[in-house]
């Protein structure tokens, strides 16, 4: 990658790093309801971990994993919420006036996204082990959940650049968040696979790759190194953010119309 | 002066820096609504063009696709020696642009702004800074400089717009209705921030609905209209076309207003005026508002005002198109030709 490319990545990652971080409306619901809602799951759903064969006798450490997708998901929002109002502002016209290219116009974008998402990740960590977490996977996990948070918020943050630029709408973008937070319940959020004993409810949870997302981050917190459902959480993450990067090269071809 | 100026780091246009030579532009919208319908234009090196036409008439379309942010649907344009369809990132290399709305981050502060600007443009990290200042200073905006522009005034975000656009030392510059909702005063500083970019060397082509603009600013004008360019000239050229000034007389009783307008019409045709005045276009070569004084007197008609007007580049809309300008905005929105305007400019510019 050439110097150039790097500068303007670099200026364009600061500038979507900025703009979440000036935004109080953007980065509360980062740091509110992924604490909210960890704060009720601990409380109400303490007695799950006396279920047999649940892996854990603290229900923080296995619902602290939700908190890092919630977030990832607040990263789609945003994201396509500030690449939206680019749109209809002008700015991306602005961006489309320099010799900036292609790949950088949205990857600086993206790369921000990512720093956001490793920020946010290492803000749950934290959360995670004042509530009393145990991350059992240590320093070199909380690193691990970092890039994993950061990938995963990548993917998603481009899911919503793809919406912002196929509606030009913030208010489309929004109406996304209640669809792919049906993705998060349908999950092993709550509780382990294994243990979901509706039928349907579990062959939902095992079809959808949230579940693997979450048992990613989650295998830190409860069992240390489990390359198995590390591997799992990373090809989700991976998986998303290559089908998502598609998405929005398409995109960005039709709206970016530039000679 | 060399804020404008042109260092040669830009070189990709190798020496054929130039003005804007256009041939036949259309452009041609979803529906088959023709923004811009078959123009041809030039504008030579360091004048400034204005091109005027009344809302929706395709001036902004003309600016995206002479931009390269809109390709055209025919016809060929060449900005600064550069083909605007096959050159389109040397084009924007060469161009400075302020577009219609002032499209500004308002969480960022004038100073990110320039950076950002600069480093997207390949200024080097060592002269940021320095060229930001520079052009934050000539627009008058060092004290405002670190504040977030979301608390900007229009005026003052139109000033860092500009400033903007000239980071690169543009040769070229676009100013897409720059002074529009502006107060008198920031429109004055702006006008005069363009003319000295002119006196620099800059080509700068403004489009405006302001007829005073076009005529203080422009070394010539084009007339827009339902997507057609229906004069070019110089503010002087195109007035001379229309050629006859015309005389007003507001009577002193309104009740004599018929008797005014028989006398009135012994000295030509009558032409719209004020609501309570009577216009008449004189014929060419009338000098003598003596002669409509003693012909009033003699018919006893006592008046009010009476004021002789010099054609203006608004007589040459109305002589152009049978509309005033300040009309025309209001038809277009339901005519054929030029469409539903800016909104429908933007989304397209956007690609959708």
């Amino acid at each position: 990658m050439s110097q150039a490319v790097l500068t303007e990545v670099g200026a364009l990652a600061r500038r979507a790093l900025l703009k979440t971080l000036r935004q109080p409306f953007q980065v509360f619901p980062i740091v509110f309801f992924p604490a909210i809602l960890l704060a009720v799951n601990a409380s109400g759903l303490k007695a799950a971990t006396r279920l047999p064969g649940f892996p854990t006798h603290s229900y923080v450490s296995f619902a602290i994993a939700v908190a890092f997708i919630q977030g990832a998901m607040f990263s789609m929002i945003n994201t396509g919420t500030n690449l939206a109002e680019d749109i209809e502002s002008g700015f991306f016209n602005r961006l489309a006036l320099t010799p900036l290219r292609r790949v950088p116009l949205i990857g600086g974008l993206l790369v921000g996204v990512a720093a956001m998402g490793a920020l946010q990740s290492a803000f749950y960590v934290a959360l995670g082990l004042a509530a009393g977490a145990n991350l059992e996977a240590g320093l070199g996990g909380a690193f691990v959940i970092v890039a994993l948070g950061a990938l995963a918020a990548l993917g998603f943050g481009a899911l919503g650049c793809v919406a912002a630029l196929r509606t030009g709408s913030g208010e489309a973008v929004q109406g996304l968040f209640p669809l792919f937070f049906v993705f998060i319940f349908l999950s092993s959020s709550n509780l382990p696979r294994e243990l979901l004993r509706t039928g349907w409810f579990h062959t939902v949870a095992t079809w959808n790759p949230i579940s693997y997302l979450i048992e990613g981050f989650r295998s830190l917190f409860i069992s240390g190194w489990d390359a198995t459902a590390l591997g799992r959480g990373f090809a989700v993450a991976a998986g998303l953010s290559a089908v998502a990067l598609l998405g929005v090269a398409g995109a960005l071809r039709t709206r970016l119309q530039r000679t | 002066m060399s804020d404008g100026a042109h260092d040669g780091r830009d070189g990709a246009h190798d020496g054929r820096i130039g003005g804007i030579e256009v041939e036949g532009l259309v452009r041609v919208f979803k529906g088959g609504v023709r923004a811009v319908d078959g123009i041809d234009l030039s504008v030579a090196p360091g004048e400034i063009f204005g091109f005027l036409g009344p809302n929706g008439a395709g001036k902004s379309t003309t600016v995206l696709v002479l931009t390269t942010l809109l390709p055209p649907t025919s016809g060929k344009a060449r900005v600064g020696g550069l083909d605007v369809v096959r050159e389109g990132a040397a084009v924007r290399r060469a161009i400075g642009a302020s577009l219609q709305e002032s499209a500004l981050d308002p969480f960022l502060s004038g100073r990110e702004h320039m950076r950002l600007q600069s480093a997207l443009h390949g200024i080097g990290k060592s002269e940021r800074d320095a060229r930001g200042d520079e052009l934050l200073a000539r627009v008058g905006l060092t004290e405002a400089a670190d504040r977030k522009v979301g608390g900007y005034s229009g005026g003052m975000k139109r000033r860092l717009d500009l400033a903007l656009a000239l980071v690169h030392r543009p040769r070229l510059l676009f100013l897409d209705e720059p002074t529009t909702g502006l107060d008198v005063q920031s429109r004055t500083a702006l006008w005069d921030e363009v003319r000295r970019l002119a006196a620099d060397g800059v080509t700068v082509f403004l489009t405006t609905q302001y007829l005073e603009e076009a005529d203080a600013l422009a070394d010539r004008v084009g007339i827009i209209d339902r997507g057609k360019l229906v004069a070019e000239g110089t503010p002087t050229e195109l007035k001379a076309t229309i050629g006859r000034p015309s005389v007003e007389a507001i009577p002193a009783d309104p009740a004599e207003r018929a008797r005014l307008a028989a006398v009135l019409e012994r000295f030509g045709e009558q032409v719209a005026g004020s609501t309570n005045g009577v216009a008449t276009r004189l014929p060419e070569g009338f000098g003598d508002l003596a002669e409509i004084v003693r012909a009033l007197d003699a018919e006893g008609v006592a008046i009010a005002d009476l004021r002789l007007h010099a054609p203006t580049l608004s007589d040459v809309f109305l002589a152009k198109t049978g509309r005033s300008l300040e009309g025309a905005a209001d038809d277009d929105g339901s005519g054929a030709g030029a469409g539903s305007g800016r909104g429908r400019e933007r989304a397209e510019a956007a690609g959708r």
